[in-house]
């Protein structure tokens, strides 16, 4: 009787971690072993190369701090993200207030819902090939802004070292705030609407019920998505490859391109991992305040 | 109170949706057109919304080139399996994390939640030493083991959270009866779960769909090759064709396009909620 009673605490001890193994397995071997993996390659003199490389310390931390290549592609990067999250911000927020308006009908918004959250939908090689397109000499970005007399007929805007990097910010803008309208919106509406109606008792105006009743209810919701698109902008990798790899002159290469060009294109492992290293750094950095930032919205 | 709405503001507010729609719809519109046109009146200027080449022409080869019929099979399978994959591991994951108390919960889980900040450019060098050790470099299973990686962490958080709200009352009587644990789960919990699982469902199929990073690195030969790399790759052949990329990216987009206006609200509610809950 005791016997089997230990046992079926010993089983009721184990069933858990066996409903989690397989989790458990795949984020050892595909999670916790890269992890350890590319913290030792950025240690390490021709890592992955050569068959017993060199421990060396530092040293690749050292070179890549002092190259100025490295420092240029964290500027990139800076601009790419802190641009692409602002703009975000300000568009998904205008676009939820728009379809959140009571001055149309459920019928239109739904519509224009669905228009609005299309390029959210695409993926970055569609997104890429499509503005490349669009934004071609003589294509039709030009001859739009032409009509407006804004550009002329062939202007460049991926080859030209002065406009690549805000070409492809916006083109990230517009993939990107559809994700911030959804959430937006759904937090729109969880403003009870006696809220709305007390301020209008006390004459308050639209900007001033924007600025005291919405921005206040959503901050938890902004803050969380604006985190998150943070992580997701600075590691963002395909939509920049495609649509300009880099150039010209490395006026597009972020932090993630750098690492790829360095590690695949001229086999610099420890390097490359040396700055990945460095990048996930950040990105953990931005994910404690995110986690912190979750708690206290359950609290 | 309707009719109390000063006319010049909406107004504005009209020209401002409708500008909206043009910004966001305006390019997937040309893409549509650009598909139907032949490569030089893509350019033509000014330029023409529809013209006398307007043709299926492009869709046609396509879909008769073998080659890239087997990109979209393989995106296809890629992405079912991965979807199955997730749902099962992270339902069994989400039922310990909903159901047990046990010394390292906390600690899973935070590894779990923290996943979901790696780049995966970050993991991409390990991984190809990783993947060619194993020998599954330019196989299935590099693409559907390492987007598992990405896929589950998102899925076990959603699940836990839906199987938190459902009580415990429900497995407790299926065991009374006499019943296992497997199956108060599969038999009660899961079939209760449904509309949280397809929305789970959904948001991994994108995922999967959508990588481009990994399928880029990970394999190498055409016949392995998925949708987001095979766009790309016609990008690189002799002249562009633009009508045939075009072609390409709208007949890739059409599974997540379809998914996406059929389950809007499904995905919306998860969306939304996984944003706030992290």
């Amino acid at each position: 009787m005791m016997k089997n009673r230990s046992k079926s605490k010993l089983r009721r001890k184990i069933t858990p971690y066996l409903y989690l193994s397989p989790t458990i397995i795949l984020m050892l071997v595909l999670m916790v072993v890269p992890i350890y993996l590319i913290i030792k390659y950025s240690f390490q003199n021709n890592a992955i190369v050569v068959a017993d490389p060199e421990f060396v310390w530092l040293d690749n931390y050292k070179k890549i701090l002092s190259d100025s290549e490295f420092w240029g592609a964290v500027k990139t990067t800076f601009v790419f993200v802190t641009v692409s999250v602002a703009a975000h911000i300000i568009l998904g927020m205008c676009f939820a207030l728009l379809l959140n308006t009571k001055y149309f009908k459920t019928r239109t918004k739904t519509i224009a819902r669905v228009i609005y959250v299309l390029p959210w939908v695409f993926t970055a090689s569609v997104i890429a090939i499509l503005w490349k397109m669009m934004l071609q000499p003589a294509g039709i970005v030009d001859y739009i802004l032409s009509i407006f007399n804004l550009a002329a007929k062939d202007t460049e805007w991926l080859s030209n070292k002065d406009v690549a990097l805000a070409t492809i910010t916006l083109v990230n803008i517009w993939c990107g705030y559809p994700f911030y309208m959804i959430s937006i919106l759904a937090g729109l509406q969880g403003i009870p609407e006696d809220l709305y109606e007390s301020s209008a008792l006390d004459g308050a105006t639209k900007w001033k019920s924007f600025l005291h009743i919405i921005i206040p209810q959503l901050k938890p919701i902004l803050i969380s998505i604006a985190m998150l698109d943070f992580v997701w902008t600075l590691q963002s990798f395909a939509l920049i490859w495609m649509m300009t790899g880099g150039g010209p002159v490395n006026s597009t290469q972020t932090l993630s391109i750098y690492i790829y060009k360095l590690a695949f294109n001229s086999s610099q492992y420890g390097l490359a991992s040396a700055v990945a290293v460095i990048l996930l750094l950040l990105c953990v950095i931005v994910a404690i305040f995110y986690v912190k930032q979750q708690k206290k919205v359950r609290e | 109170m309707v009719g109390g709405y000063k006319r010049p503001t909406k107004v504005i507010l009209s020209i401002l949706l409708i500008l909206g729609g043009l910004f966001a719809g305006f390019p997937v519109l040309w893409m549509l057109v650009s598909s139907l046109k032949s490569n030089t009146e893509i350019f033509s200027w000014p330029p023409k919304f529809i013209d006398k080449s307007f043709s299926m022409r492009s869709y046609i080869e396509i879909l008769t080139d073998s080659e890239k019929v087997r990109y979209f099979l393989n995106s296809y399978f890629v992405s079912a399996c991965v979807v199955i994959l997730t749902l099962v591991i992270g339902i069994m994951a989400a039922y310990a994390f909903s159901r047990f108390d046990f010394p390292l919960k906390g600690v899973i889980n935070t590894i779990i939640v923290s996943v979901q900040a790696v780049p995966a450019i970050v993991l991409l060098i390990p991984y190809l030493s990783l993947i060619v050790t194993m020998k599954l470099f330019n196989t299935y299973w590099a693409l559907i083991l390492t987007y598992l990686v990405f896929t589950l962490p998102y899925c076990i958080l959603m699940i836990t959270g839906y199987f938190n709200t459902l009580s415990t009352d429900l497995d407790e009587a299926v065991m009374m009866d006499g019943g296992s644990r497997m199956k108060a789960l599969w038999r009660i919990l899961v079939p209760i779960s449904v509309p949280g699982l397809v929305s789970v469902g959904m948001y991994t199929f994108m995922q999967a769909w959508n990588e481009y990073l990994f399928a880029l690195a990970l394999t190498q030969t055409a016949n392995m090759r998925t949708i987001p790399v095979g766009i790309n790759m016609l990008m690189g052949q002799h002249t562009y064709d633009w009508s045939q990329m075009m072609a390409m990216s709208f007949l890739g987009s059409i599974p997540v396009l379809l998914l996406f206006i059929f389950f809007q609200k499904y995905f919306i509610a998860g969306m939304s909620s996984g944003a706030i809950k992290g």
